[in-house]
């Protein structure tokens, strides 16, 4: 073990993949110099970066600021032998792409009948909560998981960050990969060696017996430490973190709210429409009879991200929404309407 | 203008008979409802797709558009698991889940057709990107038409085909007709001539309807790209004779009638039939060609009455690689 930071764990991950196929390159604006701190020596950021000179201009290559182009090069190569990583830096940029991700990196091994392996990944990390401003603050996975085809993942920690990147480029689909810049810093011991994190399951981030809150991303370590400080008023908070979104874990929600009988879901991405939205529905479908109150979920609002700090950091799950929403479960009988939480 | 041999001319031939015979029984099948949905003929552009599918080599990768029955047949793939596509039946090149806008047959090197305009160009750019970094000297291909030609995803990946000399050739089908829209009233300047801002050579094939020029063009572009020298932009004149899909009646005669005429006596079978008998094909043999393709697509519609369509529990299959991950 040795301690990584979120950021590093990811490096780590991309320089194993490197190592282990050379069929493996990355793709991407300022990859080269190492910009965004993965293509580097690992651990921490602030290593030096040496992917270029370890594995050359041939398979570390920086692009021109052509999204649609890259993404859809990159599916190309991955058709013909490649198994590209594509560092998109920010989230926002997948839009300029979408023709590329719908049409053809999500469609064509089904619509060809299954002639074409989509091994791809494609990373991106989401930086809101930075006073980025509306450009720069989407967390925009939601959208995606719309769009059959693709697998997602949302690492929470370090090690799922290295974990679930190696098994993400071992992928013969093609994984979209957010990644949250609140977290990068976060460290903890990781395996230095190289392991998997297989892609659609769960993990318990802290057991409980009262109320589920299922949370993806930064809101992970909110929900643990809302968690925490309910315990002290004597309510055991079970946290699943689905690390990935697609395919999504169902039976570890079904059977955490089957436990508990109530469900909080946490996410930073819009209201509608959104990962809670469709969680909340298959528990709903599922096992509505083992609820005792009705699900509550915690997301951001359905409006533009404000550029002020004062206006953005009450967007986003805290742990004190996240309580807030499990003392409603908690204390009000079952049936009764309750207020929906932002 | 190369010496090729009487086999490979023959076969030239033969590939455009192909593809004539087989989008006038698709055109045919759609009115008649036995195909579903529509189909993109090529008829008439039959030199443009032979002279650049045959200047490729066995290996090389290739991207179509919507108009793209043409390119895998051009590139010598069985016409039965084509027609069947188009169908839908389950032996169909696609298993049925594609149809006549999303032919592949990856056997030769068809990565695909793409029912959005201009969207498949970076997939063979990508194929090109794998064959510079594997280094397994793989040309790549793009067939896009006029309408695509003003898709801002062209300049995207030339820009970084030129940047990374990629083995690449852009090959723009200019028909002129962006469905109903002449090319040259939403068009700039001339297209072949854009390649100059890349750093690359652009090349105008004005006789495409003549399958030698486009081959000889298309070959040159291959060579360089197959040399290390990077990518080419060929863009080659022509003509579609049926309207932009089967069964599509517009009522405006946005093309006027002698231009039809014009082209339609430039006909590229018509002309390279002529050009064989000169270099002494025998008139039974020319005629054997015809019938020879006629008899293919009899044969490929056979199979695709044979065969069954797909039962609905191989609805979720190639969604992913793993079943687990289909909902």
């Amino acid at each position: 073990m040795t301690v990584m930071s979120y950021l590093g764990a990811i490096g780590a991950a991309q320089r194993e993949a490197m190592d282990a196929d050379e069929r493996v390159i990355i793709i991407g604006e300022d990859v080269e110099a190492n910009v965004y701190g993965t293509t580097g020596g690992g651990k921490s950021r602030s290593d030096k970066g040496d992917f270029l000179q370890r594995y050359g201009k041939n398979r570390i290559r920086n692009t021109p600021i052509s999204e649609e182009g890259i993404v859809g090069a990159a599916a190309g190569a991955a058709m013909t032998g490649l198994r590209p990583i594509v560092d998109l830096s920010y989230s926002s940029f997948l839009y300029m792409a979408m023709d590329q991700f719908v049409n053809q990196v999500a469609k064509n091994r089904y619509m060809f009948g299954g002639q074409a392996s989509m091994p791809v990944v494609f990373r991106s990390a989401m930086f809101y909560g930075l006073n980025t401003g509306a450009h720069h603050s989407d967390r925009p996975y939601p959208m995606f998981m719309n769009v059959p085809g693709l697998k997602i993942i949302a690492p929470a920690t370090p090690a799922d960050a290295k974990g679930l990147l190696r098994s993400a480029v071992d992928s013969d689909d093609p994984v979209l990969s957010f990644e949250a810049c609140l977290l990068w810093s976060t460290k903890e011991d990781v395996d230095e060696n190289e392991f998997w994190v297989p892609l659609g399951v769960a993990r318990t981030a802290r057991e409980g017996t009262d109320v589920t809150v299922v949370a993806i991303s930064s809101s992970v370590p909110e929900a643990v430490a809302a968690a925490e400080e309910l315990a002290k008023e004597g309510v055991s908070v079970e946290v699943i973190d689905p690390r990935t979104l697609v395919p999504l874990d169902r039976n570890a929600i079904l059977r955490s709210v089957a436990k508990t009988g109530r469900l909080i879901v946490a996410e930073p991405a819009h209201r509608t429409c959104g990962a809670a939205a469709e969680i909340s529905a298959l528990v709903a479908e599922e096992i509505f009879d083992s609820l005792k109150a009705p699900i509550i979920r915690v997301t951001a609002p359905d409006m533009q991200i404000p550029f002020s700090p004062s206006l953005e950091k009450q967007m986003y799950p805290t742990r004190a929404t996240i309580a807030a929403a499990i003392r409603r479960v908690v204390d009000l009988p079952a049936l009764q309407p309750v207020a929906t939480a932002v | 203008m190369a010496e090729l041999a009487r086999d490979t001319l023959r076969e030239m031939q033969l590939r455009m008979l192909r593809i004539r015979a087989f989008d006038e029984r698709a055109s045919k099948m759609v009115k008649r409802g036995h195909i579903p949905g529509t189909v993109h003929t090529s008829i008439g552009q039959e030199a443009q797709v032979v002279g650049a599918t045959m200047a490729l080599g066995t290996g090389d990768y290739m991207s179509g558009n919507h108009r793209s029955h043409g390119h895998p047949i051009g590139k010598g793939s069985p016409l039965g698991p084509l027609m069947a596509e188009l169908v839908g039946k389950a032996t169909g090149v696609c298993k049925g889940k594609g149809g006549s806008l999303h032919l592949a047959d990856f056997a030769v090197g068809s990565l695909g057709e793409s029912g959005i305009v201009g969207s498949s160009i970076p997939i063979a750019n990508g194929a090109a990107l794998s064959s510079k970094v594997l280094n397994n000297g793989k040309v790549a291909l793009a067939f896009f038409g006029d309408g695509a030609a003003n898709q801002g995803v062209l300049y995207e990946s030339m820009n970084m085909a030129g940047v990374w000399a990629l083995p690449m050739i852009f090959l723009c089908e200019n028909n002129q007709y962006a469905l109903s829209t002449p090319a040259h009233t939403v068009t700039s300047g001339i297209i072949s001539e854009r390649a100059a801002g890349f750093g690359m050579p652009g090349i105008k094939v004005e006789e495409g309807q003549d399958v030698l020029a486009v081959y000889d063009a298309v070959s040159a572009a291959v060579a360089r790209a197959r040399a290390g020298d990077g990518p080419t932009l060929v863009e080659v004149m022509t003509y579609r004779y049926n309207e932009h899909s089967e069964g599509l009646r517009l009522g405006t005669d946005y093309r006027n009638a002698d231009e039809r005429e014009a082209w339609l006596r430039k006909d590229p079978i018509v002309l390279f039939r002529q050009y064989l008998a000169s270099q002494g094909f025998s008139e039974e043999e020319l005629d054997g060609l015809q019938a020879t393709a006629l008899a293919e697509v009899d044969a490929a519609v056979a199979f695709s009455d044979a065969s069954p369509y797909p039962d609905l529990s191989v609805a979720f299959d190639d969604l992913y690689t793993d079943k687990e991950s289909a909902a």
